[in-house]
């Protein structure tokens, strides 16, 4: 079982009725009024789903293996594009030496696999201090923010 | 130079403390073999044929003199004594262990280096002219824009982890390409549009490798200030929608190909649009605040051609050679641009030993402001140097075997490290440059030859750029056996800004020891053919391809 964290800590998990996007392409009506969480896999780009992403409590973007960073540009595009607010979860292939990059990407859970150390990942959320890019989290590329 | 201020020199500091537990973690057995290689690579180390190699970063080939003694302490120090300069300006070791890496990261720290992002599957190491801002002919000093591209580019969050590797680089000449930006994910040619305003024309989807492919134009004209924007967008797209099934059809060329750049244009732009006009379009400030650390140096008033020098060049026949060969016209009455070539008989091209780098360190404090430069031919320059210095320049320069009047000559090859040192290779590439030099070492046969670009590569990968050498040399693996491609007729744009091509292959590949012979028949051809002062490339453009064939192979019956 992969170990869900924040950068906080540990945290529980919500149940929430799964859908996959064929599912939701198929039936929308049917999950009317049901709280929601849509899993999509590293090859459905935002495209495809990021105008539907106001129906769900949950998106959950897999990572088929760590290398596929697809799912970078998923979150990024939800999150900025077409203004996500829900939660947004990496689950597959999530190590400690990317969670830092989710997070600037717009995740805010993560399901860590389960052989990662949860207290190494805690501590890689802070890996850099002063980015140099712009992230969902703050708009202004460093060259904004530089106290000069 | 870019110096770093706090900002900067924190980030790196962060990142080799955090290289530094990654590499405890991997000790420890904590971080699979599979899941260290790529936080191994974007720190710059590949385990090749025998040990681990560090490539260390130069952005855009710029290096100042305290730099250049740390690589040399870094050689001495964690390796057998020596370096190599990349074909992309970059510095590589080739026998450092690996669990000393993290502490070479933290003393090339120490003077604002690093091996960020010099392999793996992320943005590279931005390129540009190595003549950048001392010569005239550019419209303006591209090595801000690089700098601005360099920390833009440094651990993007979205990009780490691309379908492939991805490089750009930046021209500012009219006219010419002098960044071989037509081979490049994206090329940035630094343009004026009409009413004089600075912008960029992009290029998207060059590459040489296994499939070579030109790139095409994705937009006229970017205005100065909405470059990372654009970028941003480019890469988003890549990063979505290039493949991944394949790792020889990952590039952004493939994607640019198999939609058109028509359709890549409209998803580029249609990402672009939304992203331009928030912050993090560039502000006039941040590019003043870059621009600032590249204004000329204090050059002296002073005027070309001094009598000591024109003195010394009549009475000195091999000075004025080299004065012709090797040295170029600075933008700044006075100075001059000199280039110290790594090409000896005998050493690897581009190999470059401790004492030498400390030495040429002392040359830059003495006679070019304390700097620099590497390039993508795999020497140095001096950038600015005063003309009355030239000579007694030549003297220390030739005492340390690099002022051999080669530049751009047949010799002054491209190589990369090959069979000797790459797990990749299919074929040794040093030993057939070292033939080729030892062959044609007669200077006065090499200048009468002229401009030829001759490069090696030991595989597909294409290190040594062998499909725009005007000769190419590819090693190719024939039944286990090491045999050798030629293609003739490639260019990478130099002085003419649309010339960039493509090598053509010549026919059946060839052994080693057959390989000066083969080399010899060409250019004994092309001596054959040539009217008054016509290039190698010239003669190959205008007679065709076959009669080169028929000189090599014989005609066929
Ligand atoms: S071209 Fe091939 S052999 Fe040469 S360095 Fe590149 S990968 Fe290695």
């Amino acid at each position: 079982m992969a170990n869900l964290i924040n950068t906080q800590g540990p945290v529980q998990d919500t149940e929430l009725t799964t859908v996959t996007l064929e599912q939701w392409q198929e039936e929308k009506a049917s999950f009317a009024g049901q709280s929601l969480e849509l899993t999509v896999s590293s090859d459905q780009t935002a495209d495809l789903f990021g105008e539907d992403a106001a129906n769900f409590a949950r998106i959950s973007i897999d990572f088929p293996k760590f290398a596929d960073g697809r799912g970078y540009s998923a979150a990024r595009l939800l999150r900025e594009k077409y203004k996500y607010t829900g939660e947004l979860r990496a689950v597959g292939d999530v190590l400690i030496d990317q969670v830092f990059f989710m997070k600037r990407c717009g995740f805010d859970t993560y399901a860590l696999r389960e052989d990662q150390i949860v207290e190494d990942a805690i501590a890689a959320f802070s890996t850099f201090t002063n980015p140099y890019q712009n992230d969902v989290h703050d708009q202004r590329p460093l060259f904004r923010r530089r106290l000069s | 130079m870019y110096v770093y201020d706090q900002y900067d020199q924190q980030l790196l500091n962060e990142r080799v403390a955090q290289f530094k537990g990654q590499m405890e973690r991997y000790l420890d057995g904590k971080i699979s073999e599979e899941e260290f290689l790529p936080l191994r690579l974007q720190n710059g180390i590949y385990v090749q044929r025998y040990a681990p190699m560090l490539r260390v970063a130069v952005p855009y080939g710029a290096l100042n003199s305290a730099q250049v003694r740390k690589l040399a302490y870094v050689a001495r120090t964690y390796d057998k004594g020596y370096a190599h300069i990349s074909t992309r300006q970059n510095v590589q070791f080739n026998w450092p262990e690996l669990e000393q890496c993290p502490q070479i990261l933290a003393d090339l720290a120490e003077v604002q280096m690093h091996a960020v992002q010099t392999s793996g599957n992320c943005i590279r190491n931005t390129t540009t002219d190595e003549y950048a801002g001392v010569i005239a002919e550019e419209i303006v000093d591209p090595r801000p824009y690089c700098e601005i591209i360099r920390q833009w580019s440094t651990f993007h969050p979205e990009f780490a982890f691309l379908p492939r590797k991805f490089k750009i680089a930046v021209n500012a000449v009219p006219g010419q390409d002098r960044a071989a930006i037509t081979m490049h994910d994206i090329g940035i040619n630094i343009v004026k549009n009409d009413a004089g305003d600075i912008g960029y024309r992009v290029l998207v989807g060059g590459g040489l490798g296994r499939t070579p492919i030109l790139g095409e134009e994705i937009c006229a004209f970017l205005p100065e200030e909405d470059l990372l924007a654009y970028l941003d967008a480019v890469i988003r797209v890549y990063n979505q929608f290039g493949r991944r099934d394949n790792k020889y059809k990952a590039r952004i060329k493939i994607l640019v190909k198999a939609l058109g750049v028509d359709r890549m244009r409209e998803l580029v732009e249609e990402e672009f649009n939304r992203l331009k006009d928030g912050e993090g379009k560039l502000t006039q400030a941040e590019l003043e605040r870059v621009k600032q650390h590249f204004i000329d140096p204090e050059y002296k008033t002073l005027s070309d051609n001094p009598v000591e020098l024109t003195a010394a060049k009549e009475e000195n026949k091999a000075f004025s050679r080299w004065m012709e060969r090797n040295v170029r016209q600075h933008k700044k009455a006075g100075y001059a641009v000199v280039t110290l070539t790594l090409k000896q008989i005998g050493t690897p091209p581009g190999d470059i030993t401790a004492e030498q780098l400390d030495q040429v360190a002392d040359l830059a404090d003495e006679y070019s402001f304390g700097e620099l430069r590497s390039t993508h031919n795999q020497n140095l320059v001096l950038a600015d140097v005063e003309q009355t210095e030239l000579f007694g320049l030549w003297q220390k320069l030739k005492s340390l075997g690099m002022a051999t009047p080669t530049l751009g000559l047949l010799t002054d090859m491209i190589c990369c490290p090959g069979g000797d040192f790459c797990a990749l290779a299919n074929a040794k590439s040093i030993p057939v440059a070292e033939a080729i030099q030892a062959r044609f070492e007669n200077l006065d046969y090499l200048w009468d030859l002229g401009e030829i670009d001759l490069n090696i590569s030991g595989c597909m990968n294409a290190c040594g750029h062998h499909h725009v050498g005007n000769i190419g040399v590819l090693g190719v693996d024939k039944k286990g056996e090491e045999f050798y491609q030629v293609s003739l007729g490639g260019n990478s744009g130099g002085n003419d800004a649309d010339g960039s091509s493509l090598g053509k292959i010549l026919g059946p590949s060839f052994a080693r020891e057959a390989m000066p012979d083969v080399i010899a028949k060409i250019l004994d051809f092309y001596v054959d053919q040539r009217t008054d002062g016509e290039s190698f490339l010239e003669v190959y453009r205008r007679v065709g391809h076959t009669p080169f064939k028929e000189a090599v192979y014989g005609k066929p019956d």
